[in-house]
Formats: C-alpha cells, structure tokens, sequence
C-alpha cells in the first residue's frame, strides 16, 4: 500500500493542534501503536511550532505558510511514515548549532531549547536543510513496527 | 486549556486540564502565575498534570518558566501524574533533576 497526504495551512498556533491530529490521523491506516501514535503528533508539533516562532517569528500574515507532506508505505504489517515540513522563513545560519540540546534563539526563561532533540529521539530517522533567507524542511521517517498489530489484535 | 488550583497544608496544587503547546502556553502561563502570586505563603508547589492529554517541549519551557519563578518565591516545585508520554519527554529533557516527581 502506497498513500501520501499534503497539507497546507497559516502558520499561527491555532492550527497546531489541528497539524499533529490530521498527520496521526493519516497514520491510522498503518496501525500504529498509541504510543508510536503519541510520538507522531510530538513531533510534528515541534517541527510545525518552529515554523510559527521561529520562521516565521510568530509574525500573523497570510503569506506565511506551512507545508506538511506525508507519504506512507505499508509491507506486511510493517509500515513507515514520511513526514517533511516546510516553512519559506528566515532559516538556520548554523543548522549543527540549533541541533544542539538546549539551545534555543528565544528566551531562555521559557523555553527549553529541545525540539529538535524531541523529533530525533521520537522518530527513526531526521534530516534538516536550510537555507538562510529562504526557509527550511524538516524531514523525519517513522516506522510503525509490530507494535501497532499487537495492540490491534489484543 | 484549565487550570485549577488548591492550598492544602502549605502546599500549592496546580491542576492543569488539556493540551500544553504554543497555542495555550500564554494562557497557561499568564493563569498559573496569577494563581501563584495570589496564594497564601507555601513551602511546595505541586504541578498535576493527570489531565494533561499533549504536551510537547512548549510544556518544558512552561515547567521550566513556572520552577524559576516559584523558586525566587522559596517554594519547591514537583510533578504529578504525567501520563506516558509526557514522561517521556521530561525524562529525555531531563527536567526531572530540577523538578522531581512527586
Ligand atoms: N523552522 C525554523 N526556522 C528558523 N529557525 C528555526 C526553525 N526551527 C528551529 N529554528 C532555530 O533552531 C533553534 C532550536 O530549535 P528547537 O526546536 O530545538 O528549540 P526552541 O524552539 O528554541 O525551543 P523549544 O522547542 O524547546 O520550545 C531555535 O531556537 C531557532 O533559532
Ligand atoms: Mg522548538
């Protein structure tokens, strides 16, 4: 089974809770586990709030979009999940350093700084391009193991 | 997102109820220290987060924001009933050295 997903929609906060939902949503065919589901809708919830705060710099016009595409592959039970998101912000001079554990460009005071590591522990595979004046992508693969078809089963 | 808060025996209980990201972190943050600022003197501050369904690192910066500001004040700030997945993520951010489970 071969199946994709794109999704467009305004980068303001309301629509975050709405991003993660729809991507888990699309998962579902995959049969995922609650807790491969949970770290789905994790990720895609910091991809999608960096490009609110961070891209885009919490700025509300209508220009300012977001891009999510999701394609999803599924062999004899076992599934994977590509989800890229993508923003035409301001981008990351130095994508090593905004990787790193607790760094963050914004205040310190409330935020964690850890985004990026939350989406590289929830996923199976993460990659970032950017390109500083233009935007970024934010690629992550998540397999969806036997897990899902236990639950399923039970 | 709602939040609810009681004072037992010196302690603060903080009862957060539905999804913490961008959308109601400001919400969440601006009530919060409204009720803090308004409790009666404690020594603990509990933050329940039983009926917290998503949180993504915008929550850790809320935790984060919430230990600092009680810890100008002297009070001491737990964690309470995280469900599975919000375990995870403080485990992996490691929150739980600065704001221990209670
Ligand atoms: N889409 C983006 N566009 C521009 N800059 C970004 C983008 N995503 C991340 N960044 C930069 O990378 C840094 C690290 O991002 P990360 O998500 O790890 O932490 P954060 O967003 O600052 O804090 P947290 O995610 O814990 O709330 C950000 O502070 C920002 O400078
Ligand atoms: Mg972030």
């Amino acid at each position: 089974m071969k199946n994709y997903m794109k999704l467009e929609i305004a980068a303001i906060s309301e629509n975050e809770s709405f991003a993660r939902s729809a991507v888990a949503a699309f998962a579902l065919n995959l049969n995922p586990s609650l807790s491969e589901l949970s770290d789905i809708k994790t990720a895609v919830s910091e991809a999608v709030t960096n490009c609110i705060v961070h891209a885009y710099k919490g700025k509300r016009s209508p220009e300012n979009k977001i891009f999510i595409d999701c394609r999803a592959e599924a062999e004899q039970g076992e599934g994977v999940l590509h989800i890229d998101v993508t923003d035409f912000g301001c981008g990351i001079e130095n994508l090593d350093e905004a990787m790193q554990p607790f760094f963050t460009t914004l205040s310190p005071n409330e935020r964690a700084g850890m985004g990026f590591t939350i989406m590289q522990a929830f996923t199976n595979s993460f990659s970032a391009r950017s390109v500083k004046g233009e935007g970024t992508t934010i690629s992550m693969i998540k397999k969806i193991g036997a897990g899902g078809k236990e639950e399923l089963n039970a | 997102m709602k939040i609810l808060t009681t004072v037992q025996n010196g302690i603060l209980h903080i009862l957060l109820d539905g999804e913490i990201d961008e959308y109601s972190a400001a919400t969440a943050r601006h009530q919060t220290d409204r009720k803090i600022d308004e409790c009666p003197p404690c020594d603990k501050a509990y933050i329940d987060l039983a009926n917290v369904t998503f949180m993504d690192s915008t929550g850790i910066g809320f935790l984060i924001g919430r230990y600092k500001k009680l810890q100008r004040l002297g009070i001491k700030l737990y964690v309470v009933n995280p469900n599975p997945a919000a375990d995870k993520i403080l485990s992996l951010a490691g929150i739980y050295t600065l704001i221990p489970k209670a």
